[in-house]
């Protein structure tokens, strides 16, 4: 019988048969920052253990740093200097690369690994960050852990896994202009449900994941997790490879061959079956957006915050009551026209330089609406290099945007920066749960044209539809 | 970490979907490189009046007599999901709760559980519904069972729930394993399985750090 994508990793990947449905798990890259990885560095110091390895360990700084130009240590978050300086020393100590604050190598961790060609297909990869599975665009098989299972995989190289049920998801059609991947993975959450995928590894897989740019596919693996997803994962495929040779980390020359020869028996058989499948029709599929507090309460920007009444199920029904109560909308408000007062570009979903062009060439020639408080923060040094020089920093920062230096920023509030109470953002991050980005903020979903183009008009806006400049 | 086998207590009904691990604990409540000190900050965002402060919201159910004492919550579906945060498990245990009850949970957060000695018990939505009926008519008196030697949660009303766990999970907890001294018992097939997949697969190994 024929084996997925997933049960061939899982294969290789193998160390031992542990019974009941669980593996021993041989973990090639194990990924760290500041917020989980210096609590887990310091536990495994704390318990007379080693780094296994450490060749193979990264780290970065990223949720905690400042954003703002002349950085240092210090940050605005209460605390925040000894999760960076900590982190500094365990790193040091342990051996494990570390880019730091200062490296042109820093920025979020789901950024950094693919553009250091440290995530490559076929890999497995953990990091004590929900949003590992980002990687899983790539084709490698990456997920989140703790940071108590983080210090099993740098003592042992090895995770106790109990395999996830597989589902398969294709996306069939072709996407209309200005509707992108996070659209695509907006819309599945909403049809499907935040806890759609829990308890599957799903492969992403049609027509439009074949033709979707490898950082596209990272932001549509970004939000697996926001399905409830255990992982997700799209087969590495020519314009993988391309995206990867010459990487610092990805495979010598003289090692390339071997690598893709082995990357082409990744792909799942023909034969292969899965325990779920679904099919998405992408053809009519409008930008999105969300309206409540949960990914899976958002719509077509040109839809209606729905009734909770009309919710069937009690609880669905409840939780769409309160998420409205917070977010300070009524039912059949057009979500296109609500008024904003601010606008977020960043993220390890959307911060990677096709998304600062994409963002951008909305903005060229245009400006931020009065009132609006719009930041962009370019998802590594490297992406905010690549901006630079091809002019990015300026088309945002004549747009009235703030130009920023890279890290996680305020995609969550850690007690230092926010949007303030009750400020409505339009944000191309991941997750707009109650306080998120800060005290009673209210955030909205969308992606980073969709962002653009509501900051220039004040309120949410149907980036397919702004007037020509 | 404490061994669980079985336990009678107040349990706290909670039954909101998508609980996020954002709002078990949020981000601003995790201050200093540890994994402890986090109790304050469990549910901050609705526990308190306001974010900052520390006065009570007197409507929020772990605030109210008898629920200050509960050991179990019962959760609505995807309960912890979100952010990988162990915080939130760590902030959960150090408060007092050694046992959720759910329909379904983040797998991160149910993983995280396992690893500091609170059981995530699986049990479906119509009987978490009902429990939590049960249990709110006297909370104090209407206890409710976790035991993890049976794999069966106790109701007040004398029903009995069988719950399914993965077998390493429940010895974890039972015997309160620490799991890479158990890994490392195999730590031969570990570097069998390196020397032999370095040939396989020799651009993963990577000279010394840069």
């Amino acid at each position: 019988m024929g084996r997925t994508i997933i049960d061939k990793l899982w294969d290789d990947h193998t160390v031992a048969d542990l019974g009941d449905g669980a593996s021993l798990l041989y973990i090639d890259r194990v990924f760290l920052h500041e917020r989980t990885g210096s609590v887990a560095l310091k536990g495994l110091e704390a318990a007379g253990r080693h780094v296994r390895n450490p060749e193979q360990v990264f780290c970065t700084m990223d949720h905690i740093v400042d954003t703002t130009p002349g950085r240092t240590d210090d940050t605005r978050m209460p605390g925040g200097r000894e999760f960076i300086t900590s982190t500094r020393a365990s790193a040091r100590a342990a051996g494990i690369n570390l880019f730091d604050l200062g490296d042109d190598r820093q920025g979020i961790v789901h950024v950094v690994s693919p553009e250091q060609g440290i995530a490559l297909p076929g890999v497995t990869l953990v990091c004590p960050d929900s949003h590992t599975c980002t990687l899983g665009g790539l084709g490698a098989l990456a997920w989140g852990i703790g940071s108590t299972e983080g210090e099993h995989a740098l003592a042992t190289k090895t995770l106790a896994v109990r395999k996830p049920r597989l589902m398969r998801i294709r996306f069939e059609g072709k996407l209309a202009p200005r509707v992108y991947a996070k659209d695509l993975i907006l819309h599945l959450i909403n049809r499907f449900g935040a806890s759609g995928g829990t308890g599957y590894a799903i492969e992403f897989a049609g027509s439009v994941i074949r033709s979707l740019p490898v950082e596209a596919r990272l932001t549509l693996c970004n939000m697996a997790v926001e399905f409830g997803a255990w992982t997700g994962i799209i087969a590495p495929d020519e314009l993988t490879f391309e995206y990867v040779r010459g990487r610092p980390f990805a495979p010598t020359p003289a090692q390339w061959d071997q690598a893709v020869a082995y990357w082409r028996t990744l792909p799942s058989d023909h034969d292969a079956t899965f325990d779920k499948e679904h099919e998405v029709d992408c053809s009519g599929l409008a930008p999105q957006v969300t309206w409540g507090t949960s990914p899976q309460q958002g719509g077509s920007i040109d839809g209606q915050v729905p009734d909770p009444a009309s919710e069937n199920d009690a609880n669905r029904r409840q939780s769409a009551e309160r998420a409205l109560q917070y977010m300070g909308l009524e039912p059949g408000t057009v979500l296109n026209g609500v008024p904003i007062g601010a606008a977020f570009i960043g993220s390890c979903t959307n911060s990677r330089i096709s998304d600062l062009r994409e963002a951008a060439s909305v903005l060229r020639g245009r400006h931020v609406a009065v009132g609006v408080k719009a930041i962009c923060v370019p998802g590594s040094t490297q992406v905010k290099k690549a901006a630079e020089a091809e002019g990015l920093d300026q088309v945002f920062r004549d747009a009235g945007f703030e130009w920023r230096e890279s890290g996680c920023s305020m995609c969550f509030y850690a007690g230092g920066e926010s949007f303030g109470l009750e400020q409505r953002v339009v944000t191309s991050t991941n997750r707009n749960f109650e306080n998120r980005q800060g005290p009673r903020t209210r955030s909205h979903l969308a992606s980073p044209a969709t962002v653009a183009a509501s900051a220039v008009a004040g309120s949410l806006a149907d980036v397919r539809k702004l007037a020509t400049v | 970490m404490e061994k669980f086998t079985t336990l009678t207590a107040i349990a706290a009904p909670l039954l909101r979907i998508n609980i996020d691990t954002d709002a078990i604990i949020p981000s601003r409540e995790m201050k200093r490189v540890s994994k402890t000190g986090l109790a304050e900050g469990l549910f901050a965002g609705w526990r308190y009046k306001t974010p900052g402060s520390r006065e009570e919201n007197p409507d929020f159910i772990l605030n109210q007599a008898p629920y200050r004492q509960a050991r179990i919550l019962l959760a609505g579906i995807n309960f912890g999901c979100g952010s990988s945060r162990e915080h939130a498990v760590w902030a959960l245990h150090e408060w007092g709760i050694l046992a959720v009850v759910a329909p379904s949970f983040g797998s991160i957060f149910q993983g995280n559980c396992v690893r500091n000695g609170i059981v995530p018990v699986v049990l479906d939505n119509a009987i978490v519904e009902s429990l939590a009926r049960q249990v709110e008519s006297d909370p104090a008196k209407r206890l409710l069972t976790v035991d993890l030697v049976e794999c069966v949660v106790g109701a007040p009303d004398g029903s009995r729930h069988t719950f399914a766990i993965p077998r390493a999970d429940r010895e974890m907890l039972l015997e309160g394993l620490d799991s890479i001294a158990v890994t490392l018992k195999r730590d031969a097939e570990i570097l069998a399985f390196r020397e032999q997949d370095k040939t396989r697969r020799p651009w993963i190994y990577l000279p010394t750090a840069a």
